[in-house]
Parts: C-alpha cells; structure tokens; sequence
C-alpha cells in the first residue's frame, strides 16, 4: 500500500517516490528507486551498511522512515563522486585495498566524507571512533583507517 | 490488516491531536529504538507521529532561564553545541557515549528518556542537573523531575496521549560542573555496566555546598543517590569524603546479575565510579 508521495533531493536532483507509512529510506532507495550502493546489513542500526547523508547528517538508512525524507536532501554513494573523478575517499580505498567483499564499503565511504567534512585532519583515534559504527568482517579495519587518513592528507593538499 | 499511517504533524497542538485521537500510534524522534522494536514486533504501532517537524521539538535554546532541550534534538546536535557543551559536559559526554555517529544523527534524548532502559546514559547527568520534564497532551502541559520520569525498565510516567517534549535544565550556578562515566567492555558501540553522573557545586574556599549523585544500570530505573551526595557536602572532596560516596553509591545500589556483570561487580564498580565523577566534576567546578 505505497500511498504516501515524497518529494526529496537525492544526490543532488529532485526526486519522488511512493512509500507506505512504515517503509524504511533504505528500502526506498534501493528497492524503489534501484540505488543499490546503500547497503542492507543489520537493519537494526548496528553496522552502519546503510549509512547515508541526511540533511548533511550521518545517519542509518535502515533507522529512517522513507516518508521522513519529504522535503530533505539525501546524500547516498552514488552521490560522492564529482562527474568525472572519484572521491578521494573512494580513490584512498581502491589503492589501499580497503575492502575486500564489500558489503560494508559504501557505509564507510559516506561515514568517512561526513568524518573529512566536519573534521579535514583527524588523528587516527578519532578517525576510528567515529568508524566504530562501520562494522567490517574482512578487512580487520586497519586498512579502512590508513586509506581515510590517505584521504584527509590527500584533500588537504588540495585545498592548501 | 489497517495500514500504517505516518503523520508529521507540524505543530504541538497538532501532535497532540493526533495522539488523542489515536492510542495506537507513538511518537517517532530519532527511531533508534521505536523502529527496531517495531520491526521485531515488540511494537506495533497504529500509526508513527514524527515529532521532527515541530520546530521547539528539535531545538536547543540556552537563556538566562537554563537550557531548554526540545525532546527530539539528536544527540549529534548535543555534541555540537559550544555552548551546552561548555556548560553541562557531563551532559554532553553522556550523549557522546551513545551508540555510534549514525545513531547519535537520529537518537534524542527525549527518546532515551522514554525508551527507559535502566542502563540509558542520558537520564543521570539529566538528574544530576534537575532536569525537568515537559510533558504536553490532552490535558494540557505538566512537568516531572527527571528522576521520576522512568518507572520501571522500558516503563515511563506517560499516560494516553501525552508525550515528552522538552527537558528544561536551570542554569548550573557559579563553581558547579558535571561529569558522567560509564563502564563498558568494550570502548565503543556498547551498553552500560554501570554508569554515574555527579554534579558538584563549590564555594570559593573549595567547599561542596551543593551535589547530586545518580546511578545507571543498577536499579529498575535510573537512581538519585542523595546520601552519595550528602557525603559531599560540607568537605573539600577530599579522599575521605570520596570513599564515604562511594560507600554510599555501593549501599543504594540494588543491581541484578546479567550477562554485563555479576551484582557484586556492579556494586563495586558503582562506588569506583562515583568517585571517579565526583573528582572530575570537582576539577570542572574548580575552573567554573
């Protein structure tokens, strides 16, 4: 029963979507609108798989109501990368070998552009504080940690 | 089977309509906890009111009257705020404790009040600050202490229609600081074993004039423990009148074994952390 019509911002262009009261923003994007880079792993808020921007703000997908969304911006993975350039976050993880199934990978990318955003040089202390909502059952963490922290060194030549 | 409805309604006035006209539905702040019962069947609400749109629900506004905390803020605009921060740290470590990032973008402090778990870490720095409690329904608007607001595990003083919206502190006074601890396993993303918040109040000799002392994680609820305090006040919170708090703290509480920690260790570790927050808020005081 979709009865409910939500206007929003998604990445950056309008969009509209049908949901029924208690669908979740995670389910409407990936199961509405074929944004499958946002991950279901816990829905219970535990592992960060799902996370994405709200209004800016980190938050579980799987803890937000689709109908929430009316009139916010959602930022999602599909969203980080400029037109023709990966984030340097993503680009961090690919030469770091920071993933290896994964599942987890879109979570931490969105996590880690939020950590950069609010914070461009995080020790590594706080960089896996602010993870410890990202739970990764390959990696072990340490190369997640040394690839954000590539990242924040890397943007910050950028903009010095 | 009647369809889950969704209202965000944008007004309190509204909101309350809504609960009255519905006993089925709940409020719905940050979902951390209404969204995960729900969906293991716990819960199973008529309809969900989204308290977000209501602007004084989501708010922090500091003035010469205290804090006034809408009941729906996230515990990350908490963190974020100089100001709260600078004036109740214990306050503002207790949300930073909570769950993770992702959580604390959609968890309140209202909703931790409600949800009501014994081991919640925001209802005693609340406490130890005199939280009062807004509560709007039907009936209009009534306010209850904080440390009377829960009244069992997962059990709150809300009746049918009326929901929290606001916890409202009164500026601490001169040489007063807070400070809360908790014990947990791990360093992150876990829950309370036990945890403590004290709030001291000094005079300009170093004398406590004033404290409170409250407990999680070892009651049904969250405890005020006033002997705690009274072996404060009148001393310089000295190593004596600390071990008199901590003995206290051990003697109020009344924990139950479970897979966190045996009674006898949560007793123990009660008095530890009594201590522990009391010099803390002490050394707070000091530089207020």
């Amino acid at each position: 029963m979709s009865s409910i019509r939500v206007e929003t911002t998604i990445n950056d262009e309008p969009a509209e979507f049908l949901c029924s009261g208690p669908d979740t923003l995670l389910t409407a994007l990936r199961d509405t609108l074929g944004l499958t880079g946002t991950k279901e792993g816990c829905s219970t808020g535990d592992c960060g798989a799902c996370s994405v921007l709200l209004d800016g703000r980190l938050v579980p997908a799987c803890l937000v109501l689709a109908a929430e969304v009316q009139g916010r911006t959602v930022t999602t993975v599909e969203g980080i990368a400029a037109r023709d350039a990966l984030h340097p976050v993503q680009q961090a993880f690919l030469e770091g070998a920071a993933l290896q199934c994964g599942i987890c990978t879109p979570g931490f990318i969105v996590a880690a552009k939020a950590l950069l955003d609010a914070n461009p040089d995080p020790t590594e202390q706080e960089a896996r504080y602010w993870l410890a909502g990202n739970l990764c059952r390959c990696t072990g963490y340490d190369k997640i940690i040394r690839a954000v922290l590539d990242a924040a060194a890397e943007m910050r030549k950028v903009t010095a | 089977m009647q369809a889950i409805r969704y209202e965000a309604p944008g007004t309190v006035d509204e909101a309350v309509r809504l609960m009255q006209a519905d006993p089925g539905a709940r409020v719905l702040a940050g979902g951390t906890d209404l969204l995960v019962q729900f969906r293991s069947g716990v819960r199973q609400p008529t309809a969900f009111i989204d308290v977000k749109r209501i602007p004084e629900l989501v708010d922090i506004t500091i003035d010469d009257q205290g804090l006034r905390l809408g009941a729906a803020t996230p515990g990350a605009a908490i963190c974020e705020h100089d100001e709260l921060r600078r004036r109740w740290p214990g306050l503002a470590e207790s949300v930073a404790l909570i769950g993770s990032t992702q959580i604390q973008g959609r968890g309140s402090v209202g909703g931790n009040m409600c949800n009501a778990s014994p081991a919640a870490d925001t209802p005693c720095p609340l406490i130890v600050n005199r939280a009062e409690c807004l509560i709007v329904g039907p009936q209009g608007q009534r306010t209850v202490a904080a440390e009377h607001f829960m009244s069992g595990p997962g059990q709150n003083v809300l009746t049918s229609g009326e929901f929290l919206a606001a916890l409202v502190l009164p500026l601490p006074d001169a040489l007063t600081a807070d400070a809360y601890l908790r014990l947990t396993p791990r360093s992150e993303m876990d829950i309370a074993v036990v945890g403590a918040a004290v709030s001291v109040t000094l005079d300009a000799t170093g004398v406590c004039t004033a404290a409170r002392v409250a407990l999680a994680a070892v009651a049904p609820t969250p405890i005020l423990v006033p002997d705690a305090a009274q072996a404060l006040i009148g001393t310089h919170v000295d190593a004596a009148a600390l071990d008199r708090a901590a003995a206290a703290a051990r003697a109020a509480a009344r924990p139950i074994d479970d897979k966190r920690g045996t009674v006898a260790y949560r007793r123990q570790v009660a008095g530890v952390l009594t201590k522990r927050a009391a010099a803390i808020a002490c050394e707070r005081a000091r530089g207020n």
